[in-house]
């Protein structure tokens, strides 16, 4: 028994924070005490709170360190481990709020998460497949193997309400369904690991921090359309991810859990690793498959669709990593417990992956219908430095902005498509006052370009278009006229591209000019970019009532644009690269810009 | 690693790794057992309580106790010191432990639920005399 677990997170951010050299040494220093038999070290997948780490817990505990270095994890080791007393100013600071240190799960943002597809992110090691058995791992695929039908296990699914966390939303049941439906025969089960969003790191976390859980989830989708063959399609800009997989699917394979005759029940299954080279089309279904056959990641039209005419033209089912991470809890828990959470038309819980202007970067679940309030607010812990929120951005490049007036709106598939939005894979970026409305469509569309697979017209030369667009218009060159081109060229490109990439790619103009219309004209209209963003619209000038000439600006200026003599006022001249050196600098705030 | 052949096997394996990862969970309900590891319990002699604390624990297999340790109570000369927390009860403070009078505590006060009175503080318990 070991009375004391240490659980160092090694998901890609605290892992780059050095977390493996933490985990060598508490080795190190265990053996030393002989204390190796009775306080264990963990490393675990991801906690969430990417913001501060390296993140170590220590429980029975439960006590949550945060932004560990070297010299800390000597302190927990000498202070905590050895003697019971806690470092408390190495302690997550939410966790002491109320006076006094709580446990993790108390703290304002877990409280309100709730965790079914990260269920073991950050509580078991994800390289110890003992330790996925010990927390009821393959259990789900040994319940169905034993005591399901394929079309008892589609209809568990079905009832539970999941919808495909890929994007589309679509039901997962009714997809399994069909590719069951197909004649017996050769049959696919593929899982979607290319996670192409920009800002997006749900379904890397899964693949980090519980590897097992889509290996046990692939198993059961195969028992129930009849398939004996899988992929994972994960892109190699992941490698800490392929590796923790690729020793997962080994394990598995090595004790039974994949190959002949799995748990003695005559069912059949294997699967290969696929490599994508990170391109965002290759996230589209179709496009994925045919990556997979080995040729371009261009999409096809549909239909027909994979279910019925997928992978090397057999059926074949197509789920997105954080899908198929709810699937093993769904067998073991119910469909009616997975029902029970959520909204009407979209059941359980949503991981979102929060960036941009907030104070708790990382990784979060929530169920579905919590308000962006919520998220943002609580969970989030608002916006750093006092400043004020103006638009989240959900869905990636697919997706659009939505403003603070619809903060309250409960986030599901169908709320978010309503205000011009969409539930996406995940990705969830919160912008404060100083963001560009114009600057942020200009960003997705610039993404875009790159990213179309060139296929066709509607997509390829019109992204482009709307691109130039943009640039004009942040650089002071719009006329009113350009506006109207933007929203027309937008319904253009979504009606005629051949795939969703071209078919959402106008979302983040068409919701900017929507909510943020006033912004757009004054850049037209005023050449003026009101949150100070666009450089071409901006000039610095050096305030001659508050300037004393202490020469500072002058000094760090990187261009020599500024000069006058000491005790003098200061001038900006034409050279000025409005890099913002000078504003930071100056401590009589005398440099504005305008 | 051996191929796991069937159901029952599997459910064998989960039963014998569960208390591996059993503390990793908000467990409120459990009994504490606290052993003091300040410098003064460490020096007389609480790394080797807090240790035979735990393979006892771990040796009958008590799921519902949670080992833990604390700084000093103030109470040095008396060190080491154990402190057994069953959740609703008054905790009680052992003085003077050592590994043997470890055995007794957790084989008569946290499993069969009463107290071991001589090993106490002041050699009474309320509701003990
Ligand atoms: C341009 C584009 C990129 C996509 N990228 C991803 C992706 O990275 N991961 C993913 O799971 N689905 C992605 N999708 C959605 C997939 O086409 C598909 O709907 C999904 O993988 C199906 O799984 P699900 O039903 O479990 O969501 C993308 C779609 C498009 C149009």
């Amino acid at each position: 028994m070991y009375r004391s677990h240490i659980l160092v997170c090694a998901g890609t951010n605290c892992h780059s924070g050095k977390s493996d050299k933490f985990i060598e040494y508490l080795d190190e220093k265990l053996l030393e005490h002989k204390l190796n038999e009775e306080v264990k070290v963990v490393k675990t997948g991801c906690f969430g709170l990417c913001a501060f780490g390296p993140v170590v817990v220590v429980y029975p505990e439960g006590i949550f360190y945060q932004m560990v270095d070297q010299a800390g994890i000597e302190r927990i080791f000498a202070e905590h481990v050895l003697k019971g007393r806690i470092v408390d100013d190495l302690v997550y600071e939410e966790s002491k709020k109320h006076g006094v240190i709580e446990p993790f799960e108390q703290t304002d943002f877990f409280r309100k998460q709730v965790r079914v597809a990260l269920h073991n992110c950050g509580v078991i090691d994800p390289e110890d497949i003992n330790e996925y058995i010990a927390v009821d791992g393959y259990q789900a695929l040994a319940k169905v193997l034993t005591t399901m039908t394929p079309q008892q296990v589609i209809d568990e699914i079905k009832a539970s309400g999941l919808r495909g966390r890929g994007g589309a939303g679509f039901p997962t049941g009714l997809k399994w369904s069909f590719a069951a439906a197909e004649p017996a025969g050769k049959k696919y089960i593929c899982c979607n690991a290319d996670e192409g969003d920009p800002g997006a790191f749900m379904d890397r976390s899964v693949l980090e921090g519980d590897p097992h859980v889509l290996i046990e989830a692939m198993a059961i989708a195969a028992y129930a359309v009849g398939a004996d063959e899988g992929y994972k399609y994960v892109r190699a800009e992941y490698p800490l991810a392929v590796q923790r997989f690729q020793k997962a699917l080994d394990d598995a394979r090595a004790m039974g859990f994949l190959g002949e005759n799995i748990l003695g029940t005559g069912f059949s299954f294997d699967m290969h690793v696929k490599l994508g080279a990170g391109a965002f089309v290759c996230g589209e279904e179709t496009a994925l498959l045919t990556s997979i056959e080995g040729n371009r990641g261009e999409p096809r039209p549909r239909p027909p669709f994979p279910a019925v005419k997928g992978l090397f033209g057999k059926p074949t089912v197509l789920n997105n990593v954080e899908t198929l991470a709810n699937i093993p809890r769904i067998i073991m828990e119910g469909a009616d417990w997975f029902a029970g959470m959520g909204t009407e038309t979209s059941k359980g819980t949503k991981v979102f992956a929060l960036g941009g202007n907030i104070v708790n970067v990382g990784l979060v679940e929530v169920p579905m219908g919590i308000t962006l309030r919520e998220i943002v607010e609580e969970i989030g812990g608002g916006i750093p430095s006092g400043k004020k929120f103006k638009a989240a951005q959900t869905g990636g490049p697919s997706g659009g902005c939505i403003p603070a007036k619809l903060l309250d709106t409960g986030i599901d598939y169908e709320s978010l498509a309503q205000v011009g939005s969409m539930m996406g894979s995940g990705g969830l970026i919160v912008m404060d006052e100083d963001s560009c409305m114009v600057d942020i469509a200009k960003f997705y569309l610039d993404f875009t370009v790159d990213e179309s697979c060139g296929k066709c017209a509607p997509c390829r030369i019109g992204t482009k278009q709307l691109l130039e667009i943009l640039e004009k218009i942040t650089q002071g060159q719009g006329v009113m006229e350009d506006l109207d081109t933007l929203k027309t060229l937008s319904t253009h490109i979504m009606e005629n591209s051949l795939c969703a990439l071209g078919q959402t790619a106008p979302n983040p103009v068409a919701s900017t000019l929507e909510y943020f219309w006033d912004e757009y004209v004054e850049h037209v209209v005023n050449k003026k970019c009101p949150a100070g963003m666009c450089k071409d619209l901006l000039t610095y000038t050096i305030l001659p009532d508050k300037c004393i000439g202490c020469t500072i600006c002058a000094r760090v200026c990187p261009v020599n644009a500024i000069s006058g003599k000491v005790k003098e006022i200061h001038t900006i001249d034409e050279k000025c690269i409005k890099c913002g050196v000078c504003v930071d600098k100056c401590k009589f705030d005398a440099i504005i810009k305008v | 690693m051996k191929k796991i052949a069937n159901v029952e096997e599997l459910n064998a394996m989960r039963d014998k790794l569960k208390d591996k990862i059993g503390i990793r969970h908000d467990v409120p309900n459990n009994i504490q057992v606290v052993v003091g590891m300040g410098t003064c319990g460490i020096a007389a002699g609480a790394p080797a309580v807090l240790s035979a604390v735990t393979k006892e624990v771990g040796r009958l297999n008590l799921q519902n106790v949670t080992v833990a340790h604390k700084g000093c109570q103030g109470n040095c000369e008396n060190e080491p010191i154990v402190e057994v927390i069953i959740p609703g009860k008054e905790p009680v403070t052992y003085v003077n432990m050592n590994s043997q009078k470890v055995t007794k505590i957790i084989g008569e006060h946290v499993v069969g639920g009463k107290p071991v009175v001589e090993y106490s503080k002041y050699g009474r318990i309320k509701g003990f005399e």
